[in-house]
């Protein structure tokens, strides 16, 4: 009866709200049905839509897949703090790790859906009525660790959620557990996307052992960047209160990875280029062009821009420390990691093919529209989860029954306030 | 393949499905949902990998197939199962001294294998005297005027490897090693998730991106269910050494109409067979060994 009631307050909570939060899910609406109708021709004309070929089989929906598979696992840099280490702090934010994980595996799963071209036969994969090839595939690995890592989350922060709706503590014996094997998975659902690229020996790009560290690295830049700026954005909008210190305990795990990140990036440019022989030809292609193409050049030294700026930033006290240049050095990491680890990681493994043809891919408007469209869903679904949260996190909204004088806080922080 | 008791469930529950179909589709007999009938949508929907059929569903798969590609093409063709003979394990030498760039039997290939008119299985490079570096292979050499000066060439298909690389990445089985040694897929049993493009290291495998581009006139009419058959869209498909023509004794394509007989296909396990002579009197290489593969094609020259 209480879930139900749950239920009911969240929804009314998500349909309510000022004309800034409306126009905000409109635009959030737009997306998807832009995506949406895009998504429908390329369901009725096939794949054919994309630019997506033969030589160049997987693209942008790929790229932005194993972006959010990142997103998604760097939850962890606010769950280890809060559960391992016992910040109380970063423990009033690790709800909001936790929904950005949810939407994050969300997105991650559907840009494979859209890239996969029968959908139709998605059951297949089901053990029982279909065939999983476990453990042979990889993909079968991802499979499982990314359903096995939503499962994980949704379960945590829905007791976590209906425990404080019910006003009482939630009982940290009874999660512990789960939080711990959320951690594990975490690292391993990135680990296993990174085994999905270097188990392929024909591609050298990928087929790499630095290719699962340097996604860890390079999630834990882009995951707390994302993070800095949406727990300001909360904390600006609503009366959540997001802690300072905890803002400052992402921007410098932010800066060690990115250091770490550029680090790895060149340890694999010294190893391809040093002695530069096949295997070093997609990286050829990629940084600085293969004979005469060069579509993706550009971009990977933006990112390196960017990212080298970010590190700059983030390593200057003074400059980590205003908020100005974090926010710079956080919307740099975003986009830096999402060229560097998307297109600049998938792409260049398909050019030159494994017999030695250069096709360039750039995606078509629909793959973008595409990919818009879930990323408006994946928006709408953390504002949603989010909008519903707040305040039963901040103790305004009870089961019914409950005197708001006696809620008790969950937020440590809430009496400065 | 699972156990019985998994398989049991499954086909007691497609076969409540079946049912289902059957009855709504005597309700609607007449051609509905693009030309098909409901029941044979719903048949198409709920197929069952092709591993786990029994021999009545493999028929009624076949003629639905038949029916189909009459609707589609108005072409009655006939669709087989031709099992792999025992003690046959298929292999593919390429003498590339006699291999002068025609062509040939891409487009024999393109033809027997009811290919989309974009879509070629063998894919021959120009290489320079000297060197076997694929990456420096032409791929879009002018075959009028062939052989070039300075250059020999090497065809490239599916390598049919031992330790193929595509059946290990396939996330539901869609693709496998026949008992004769032929990598094959099941086309109404792919996903479409194109893992296998990636993993294969010969860039072998080719996806329907759209519906296939094939005419009524150049449909042929003899196919094989994990060959030639016609394919649908969003689903991978490659070289499957002929099924359709080598489990009848026949060559494949490819070597038929090559004119220099620089093609030799075989039994493996046949110790008198023209293959295993190359085997065992030439000078063999095979592509990418490193990589553990273990293909079933090999290269050598006369001299």
């Amino acid at each position: 009866m209480t879930l139900l009631y749950l239920f009911r307050d969240a929804i009314k909570q998500m349909f309510t709200g000022s004309w800034r939060y409306w126009a905000w899910i409109c635009l959030l609406l737009a997306m998807i049905a832009l995506g949406g109708w895009f998504y429908v021709q390329q369901l009725l004309n096939g794949l054919v839509v994309t630019n997506m070929t033969n030589q160049v089989s997987w693209g942008f929906y790929i790229a932005n897949f194993t972006y959010l598979v990142g997103i998604a696992a760097a939850a962890v840099m606010v769950v280890i703090p809060a559960y391992i280490f016992h910040r109380r702090d970063v423990k009033d934010v690790v709800l909001m790790g936790e929904t950005l994980a949810i939407a994050a595996v969300i997105m991650a799963i559907l840009f494979v859906v859209v890239d996969v071209g029968r959908p139709d036969r998605l059951w297949h994969l089901i053990p029982g009525i279909g065939i999983f090839n476990f453990p042979q595939s990889m993909l079968a690995w991802d499979v499982l660790v990314l359903n096995g890592y939503l499962l994980l989350n949704v379960g945590i922060s829905f007791y976590i959620i209906f425990c404080h709706y019910r006003n009482c503590e939630p009982k940290l014996n009874r999660y512990f557990p789960f939080v711990i094997i959320g951690i594990f998975l975490a690292i391993g659902i990135h680990t296993v996307t990174a085994f999905l690229y270097s188990a392929n020996t024909g591609r050298p790009f990928w087929s790499n052992p630095l290719l699962a560290p340097r996604f860890i690295a390079s999630a834990f830049c882009s995951g707390p960047a994302l993070m800095i700026i949406g727990l300001q954005l909360i904390r600006s909008i609503s009366r959540y209160p997001v802690p300072q210190s905890v803002i400052k305990q992402l921007a410098i795990i932010m800066t060690v990875s990115l250091q770490i990140t550029l680090f790895l990036i060149g340890v694999e440019l010294f190893t391809e280029f040093y002695n530069e022989g096949e295997h070093a030809a997609s990286a050829r292609y990629l940084y600085l062009g293969l004979n005469g193409h060069n579509a993706l050049t550009p971009w990977i030294w933006t990112a390196l821009v960017m990212l080298g700026t970010a590190t700059y930033i983030g390593t200057t006290h003074p400059l980590r420390n205003n908020m100005l240049f974090l926010n710079i050095a956080c919307v740099l990491t975003v986009i830096g990691v999402w060229i560097e680890k998307g297109m600049g990681m998938v792409v260049p493994a398909y050019i030159p093919t494994p017999i030695g043809e250069i096709y360039e891919y750039t995606p078509t408007f629909a793959e973008i529209a595409v990919s818009i469209g879930i990323w408006g869903l994946g928006l709408l679904l953390f504002t949603l989860l989010v909008k519903a949260a707040l305040p039963i996190e901040c103790g305004t909204l009870r089961k019914p029954g409950v005197d708001p004088k006696d809620s008790i806080c969950p937020l440590a922080n809430m009496e400065k306030q | 393949m699972s156990d019985q008791k998994t398989d049991l469930a499954r086909r007691k529950f497609l076969k409540g499905i079946a049912s289902v179909a059957a009855a709504s589709g005597a309700a609607a007999s007449a051609p509905a949902w693009g030309g098909s009938t409901l029941s044979d949508t719903f048949a198409d929907f709920f197929q069952a990998h092709y591993q786990r059929m029994t021999e009545e569903e493999v028929q009624e798969t076949l003629r639905r197939i038949e029916r189909k590609a009459k609707r589609r093409y108005g072409v009655d063709i006939s669709c087989k199962d031709t099992p792999a003979q025992d003690n046959v394990v298929f292999g593919y030498a390429i003498n590339i001294s006699k291999c002068r760039g025609y062509r040939d039997c891409v487009h024999a290939c393109v033809e027997e294998n009811n290919l989309s008119r974009d879509t070629q299985y063998i894919r021959v490079l120009e290489m320079a005297d000297g060197s076997i570096d694929l990456l420096h292979g032409h791929h879009y050499y002018e075959s009028d005027s062939v052989p070039h000066e300075g250059r020999y060439y090497l065809p490239m298909q599916c390598m049919h490897c031992d330790e193929p690389p595509c059946v290990k990445a396939c996330p539901v089985e869609a693709t496998w090693t026949e008992p004769d040694g032929i990598v094959v897929v099941d086309y109404d049993w792919c996903i479409g998730c194109r893992y296998c493009m990636s993993a294969c290291p010969y860039q072998a495998r080719h996806f329907n991106w759209g519906a296939p581009q094939l005419t009524a006139e150049q449909i042929n009419p003899d196919t094989h269910y994990l060959g030639n058959r016609p394919r649908p869209k969003g689903v991978v498909e490659k070289c499957h050494f002929c099924v359709q023509r080598t489990r009848e004794g026949r060559q494949p394509a490819c070597q038929d109409a090559c004119p220099t007989g620089a093609r030799i296909f075989g039994n493996l396990l046949d110790p008198n067979s023209e293959i295993r002579y190359v085997l065992e009197h030439k000078a063999v290489f095979r592509l990418k060994e490193e990589l553990g593969t273990e293909p079933k094609f090999w290269y050598f020259r006369d001299v």
